[in-house]
């Protein structure tokens, strides 16, 4: 309850402070953010949605499954937490061309933001995996279930409630991380300020504002999650 | 897609060597300032003082959920406006010492609250002042445990260096850039740096997880 109150107060305060701001000699800052705000928001879903369906696909793989599968994840893992996000960014923008695939910069940025942190995400969620007590896994044989089914039945429900702090932590590093892509010519937040700052030099203000932005988006990604923890844990806090 | 191997060793590997000495000296002071800030952090927000607590735990939560990117661009460009004028390196040095000490606190804090409430008490049986008794008795129990985690923050400042290319500090990224802009040959520039970055954190990865294991067997005793 106390969470869907706080989502409310900073949903309705960033456009209090907008208007705020738009009455000050700030103004002429605030449509250019805005835009790129908005190309901001686009870049962190999608790679929200692809950060997530990574860090489920190769923390299973490399948590539950054995041989090629586990390997094949374990050289994704490997590779994308050892670089740096930025030199992915610029990997995927710079040298995919040369192999054929010329992506735009959007879709650059969503799949280096996304396969890099779904990389940090994987060992999240085989962390998860791993600690799902072996009584199970033995209830689970005795009752012949296949390691699927187990996977299914058992693993997922239970992990799925287990990674969301994790998980969050890292979402709201993507959301951080989006500031990156401005360096492969996607015009968002980070991209237009940088812009204004050219043009009025004014930094205090315009980075200052940025911040603010970045601020209510992490904020913001922080409470729905611990709404959703609080919503999905009920069962767990139970009293007996 | 051909690898100009001539390219490779006689321009890139050269000129990357040379601007990672950048990185790691960036990487280093920033570890050690942001190990020494933590420890502030720390105090400050686990002060007895209400308000002090309050504030340095905003501030805390402000610096963690904005980009580094941003803070160093605040830092680079608007501190010049109060008479300030830093070079890239030293901003980048103090926008990563900045981000990483706030992260430190909470590995401290960890630490601190895993330290028995009785060595506290003996402290103050003993009665040993309060500076006396964190730095002699407490931090040094609560540091070990915590190292490895502290470890981390090498590899994290580490990867974090390339952001600096936004300021035009030649390091590694940076570098790679320029030469990607000077030959026209990004592929190798840029997958020489992938794959340095990838087996130094491997490396080092290695080292922490070596010196997890010579902690927990020979000053933990576990």
């Amino acid at each position: 309850m106390k969470e869907r109150v706080k989502i409310l107060v900073i949903i309705v305060s960033l456009p209090i402070l907008l208007y705020i701001l738009s009455l000050t000699k700030l103004q002429k800052y605030i449509p250019n953010l805005i835009e790129g705000s908005i190309v901001t928001l686009k870049v962190s879903v999608l790679g929200l949605i692809l950060f997530f369906i990574m860090s489920f696909l190769a923390g299973i793989a490399r948590g539950h499954f054995k041989g090629v599968t586990k390997w094949i994840a374990i050289i994704y893992i490997e590779t994308f937490r050892g670089t740096s996000l930025l030199v992915i960014l610029f990997w995927f923008f710079f040298v995919l061309p040369e192999f054929g695939i010329l992506l735009s910069p959007i879709a650059a940025g969503v799949l280096g933001l996304g396969l890099n942190y779904g990389a940090y995400g994987a060992e999240v969620v085989r962390g998860a995996i791993r600690s799902v007590t072996k009584g199970q896994k033995e209830a689970a044989i005795a009752l012949n279930m296949t390691p699927n089914k187990y996977l299914r039945r058992i693993v997922v429900p239970q992990i799925f409630v287990i990674t969301i702090p994790g998980l969050t932590n890292l979402a709201m590093e993507l959301i951080k991380g989006t500031s990156l892509v401005a360096g492969i010519t996607i015009g968002e937040l980070t991209f237009a300020a940088m812009k204004l700052n050219g043009i009025f030099f004014q930094p205090i203000e315009v980075f200052g504002i940025a911040l603010l932005f970045y601020y209510f988006f992490a904020q913001f990604v922080r409470l729905v999650s611990s709404y959703l923890e609080d919503r999905f844990s009920v069962h767990l806090n139970k009293e007996v | 897609m051909d690898w100009d191997w001539e390219l490779t060793t006689e321009v890139i590997i050269p000129r990357i060597i040379e601007a990672s000495w950048v990185t790691i000296y960036v990487t280093i002071i920033s570890f050690v300032l942001s190990l020494i800030g933590g420890i502030i952090f720390m105090i400050l927000k686990t002060s007895k003082s209400k308000i002090i607590s309050i504030l340095s735990t905003e501030f805390i939560e402000l610096i963690r959920s904005t980009p580094l990117l941003i803070q160093i661009f605040f830092i680079f460009f608007g501190l010049p406006k109060f008479g300030i004028t830093l070079t890239p390196v030293v901003s980048g040095i103090i926008a990563f010492s900045l981000y990483n000490s706030t992260l430190c606190a909470e590995v401290y804090r960890s630490g601190l609250n895993a330290i028995p409430r009785g060595q506290w008490e003996a402290c103050t049986a003993l009665n040993l002042s309060y500076t006396r008794s964190f730095f002699r008795i407490i931090f040094p129990q609560m540091l070990v445990p915590i190292i490895p985690a502290l470890g981390n923050f090498l590899v994290a400042i580490f990867k974090e260096t390339p952001i600096l290319s936004f300021v035009a500090v030649a390091e590694i990224m940076h570098v790679a850039k320029l030469i990607g802009y000077e030959y026209y040959e990004f592929t190798e520039a840029i997958t020489t740096v992938g794959i340095l970055f990838i087996l130094l954190s491997l490396i080092s990865a290695k080292l922490i997880s070596m010196t997890e294991t010579y902690v927990r067997k020979s000053v933990i005793h576990e």
